[in-house]
């Protein structure tokens, strides 16, 4: 795993200048991954903020190639992509190795181009699909997804007077991703910059496809003061929320463990979107109850290990 | 280019023979998801992958949407690219489609004519052709499966062409040619390989030491610029589409060009159509003939760019013209090849015009409807007025 020192030599290959908000944890989580991937990498984007705020014509602050096509459609593009390469490689009409990394926000990513993600899964294409999860539509003014947690007011969500925020859970993706059987899927956080940057390496190494949810915290959408994005990350990790944990060729791994685990009103007191909880006990009880089930499901997942491994030992015993 | 000496004539349907292309453009990338009635040229480029005649990186995509943007990214890394659907595959690709154009990538695509739903029909009609229309893809469309062979080829070259650099459909007739065996002459293998060249792409994505952001985000002060070269590439196109008709014709002796001219020179009522209906029609214009009556048939090979001019001068001694639309253009005053006819015609041309409506959902279009509408167009060149009625041939009242 590169060291702090290690990676801040390397070349920044997502320029300063672009046009995000100040604060965006959009723009860290690219610049983290791309520290970790190199300059031979082939980066597509789903529609966005991270594709708004980089590539406003004529201004670019990608250093490596960049494709953007469509919202919904980032995974089958650099499918595409990858297909390419895959082709003139094996003609032997280029010579380098590249890699090949997709970013989409949870609305291109658990929503409108979860079909595609899925297809490209199945295809086995050998990409690096990094969704940057920051809960909401945020490019389009901060409308629920199914990623949107529990409880928090959007947009299209509010906390009415009879509704209070959203009253559904967020899908769980990354697991959604497990089922696809790639070799590799992991939850990270900008906060853990090393734990994301050995993970994409990881993702890279592997033959094949592999998934990576990030949260991204947006401090326009979650309400919360734009210097305190890391804190907030942390905080996520912290309360388990956001658990950091990957699922390495059949392995369940918990990267990360807090000291001590913090009870989700650490998480959710800090944010504006949640700030009708003091009115609504009841609310933040119920996501502190699904919050301690997935950790515990998580848990319980790790701890098993590997459950191929298990059933051949199982198979060896009773031979 | 050298003339074509060892012909090959074999039976092939109009799916078999596009395949047959392909195999010999050997596209690096093709994507492609199945919908009837495209299924069985993929089943065809399928056998070639396997079997290894091809190098081509077949992507077997879970949707049409996807079939196209995984052309796109493929073409933007630098790939020829191939794809081909039908109909409701097309509809579902269409915000794509627009990107490819607008990308300026020279994908081609097979469209295996078929009427878009509802109701759910799988026969041909040129519906899904005619909703992409405006997308800014070259649209040329075939009489029968050695066109289909022929503009699948020459489609490669004309996509690709510095001058140009659009994408291109090649359409064909659902079922009326993509399943219909009929003899087609096959070039070498090597004829298309020079024919067609080695892909030079501009800019591609691969070349890492040269990055390139493709699909940046153009507002309101780049996008209507960006726009008009893309506009002039569509103006270039007919100029490249006749000389790459032209250098085929001079290997193979099959000429092409933006349109064909059957008996048209002293015709005084010509029908205009595009796809399989040609082939009857020509079989009506012969009959006709033989009963000295002076008519003609103008066929569309390139819908899009619309060869206006030439269509003009084609028209220009009519008495009356109709026009034969496999599509509806719901609410306007024709079918779409109507109202681009009476565009060309108008302030340059006057001759009466009839637009009909025909072969809707793969309704069959026999001789007698194209003689049905030279016999109506007697009234018209008469009477010496257009009609915004519409006529309808071949459906029951």
């Amino acid at each position: 795993m590169p060291s702090l020192k290690e990676l801040s030599k390397r070349e920044d290959l997502l320029s300063a200048g672009h046009r995000a908000c100040a604060g965006c944890a959009a723009t860290i989580v690219a610049r983290q991954v791309l520290l970790a991937a190199g300059k031979d990498t082939v980066v597509g984007c789903a529609t966005g903020c991270l594709e708004v705020v980089t590539t406003i014509f004529p201004y670019t602050a990608w250093k490596v190639p960049y494709i953007h096509n469509a919202f919904e459609n980032v995974a089958s593009t650099v499918s595409g992509v990858e297909s390419a390469y895959r082709s003139l490689k094996r003609q032997g009409k280029i010579h380098k190795d590249m890699r090949f990394i997709a970013f989409g926000g949870d609305g291109g990513t658990y929503d409108i181009g979860l079909q595609a993600l899925s297809g490209a899964a199945e295809r086995g294409h050998r990409m690096l699909y990094v969704c940057y999860d920051n809960e909401a539509y945020m490019n389009t003014g901060i409308q629920r997804s199914s990623a949107t947690p529990f409880g928090a007011a959007t947009s299209t969500c509010p906390a009415g007077e009879v509704i209070p925020g959203k009253q559904q859970y967020h899908k769980d993706i990354t697991k959604i991703m497990v089922a696809h059987r790639i070799p590799y899927v992991a939850q990270a956080s900008p906060s853990h910059w090393n734990d994301l940057a050995q993970k994409v390496e990881k993702a890279l190494a592997k033959d094949g496809p592999s998934f990576i949810n990030v949260l991204s915290p947006c401090h326009r959408g979650w309400r919360y003061p734009m210097e305190k994005t890391i804190e907030i990350s942390k905080l996520a990790v912290d309360t388990c929320f956001w658990p950091l944990y990957e699922f390495d060729e059949g392995t369940w791994r918990i990267t990360y463990t807090p000291k001590e685990k913090l009870p989700l009103s650490a998480w959710t007191d800090r944010q504006g979107r949640f700030s009708h909880f003091k009115d609504h006990p009841e609310l933040l009880k119920l996501a502190q109850e699904e919050v301690d089930r997935r950790w515990r499901e998580i848990q319980t997942l790790a701890g098993i290990g590997n459950l191929c491994e298990m059933k051949c030992d199982e198979d060896k015993a009773s031979n | 280019m050298k003339v074509v000496k060892d012909k090959v004539v074999i039976a092939l349907t109009g799916n078999d023979a596009v395949a047959e292309a392909m195999r010999q453009v050997n596209p690096d990338v093709v994507a492609a998801y199945p919908i009837t009635p495209q299924t069985e040229l993929m089943h065809k480029f399928a056998d070639y992958v396997a079997d290894g005649d091809v190098k081509t990186e077949f992507v077997l995509v879970e949707s049409e949407h996807s079939a196209m943007s995984a052309a796109v990214g493929a073409s933007a890394a630098g790939a020829r690219v191939m794809t081909a659907t039908s109909a409701n595959g097309l509809a579902l690709m269409w915000e794509i489609v627009y990107i490819a154009a607008s990308t300026r990538l020279p994908i081609v695509m097979a469209l295996v004519n078929r009427a878009l739903s509802a109701p759910i029909n799988i026969h041909c009609d040129h519906s899904d052709a005619m909703g992409a229309r405006d997308a800014g893809w070259i649209q040329l469309f075939s009489e029968n499966s050695q066109e289909a062979y022929d503009n699948a080829i020459q489609a490669v070259k004309i996509a690709e062409d510095r001058d140009v650099l659009l994408p291109v459909m090649n359409c064909l007739d659902g079922f009326i040619l993509s399943h219909t065996l009929e003899p087609v002459e096959l070039v070498p293998d090597k004829f298309v390989t020079d024919f067609i060249g080695e892909f030079q792409p501009v800019h591609n994505l691969l070349d890492s030491d040269n990055p390139t952001t493709f699909g940046p985000l153009d507002f309101h002060d780049y996008y209507f610029e960006h726009k008009i070269p893309q506009i002039e590439a569509m103006k270039r196109a007919p100029a490249v589409i006749e000389r790459v008709g032209a250098e085929f014709a001079k290997a193979t002796g099959r000429a092409y060009g933006l349109l064909e001219k059957y008996r048209t020179g002293d015709a005084e009522r010509i029908v205009i159509a595009m796809g399989s209906t040609c082939g009857t029609a020509k079989a009506v214009v012969d009959v006709l003939r033989e009963k000295g009556e002076k008519v003609g048939l103008l066929k569309i090979r390139s819908f899009r760019p619309f060869p206006c001019r030439q269509v003009r001068e084609a028209l220009a001694g009519a008495k009356a013209v109709g026009v034969l639309d496999r599509a509806v253009s719901f609410g306007s005053q024709g079918g779409p090849l109507a109202i681009e006819i009476r565009s060309a015609l108008y302030d340059n041309v006057k001759v009466p015009v009839k637009g009909y409506i025909y072969g809707l959902g793969g309704r069959d279009m026999p001789g007698e409807c194209v003689e049905q509408a030279f016999e109506e167009l007697k009234r018209v060149a008469a009477d010496g007025k257009s009609s915004d009625e519409n006529g309808f041939l071949g459906v029951r009242e």
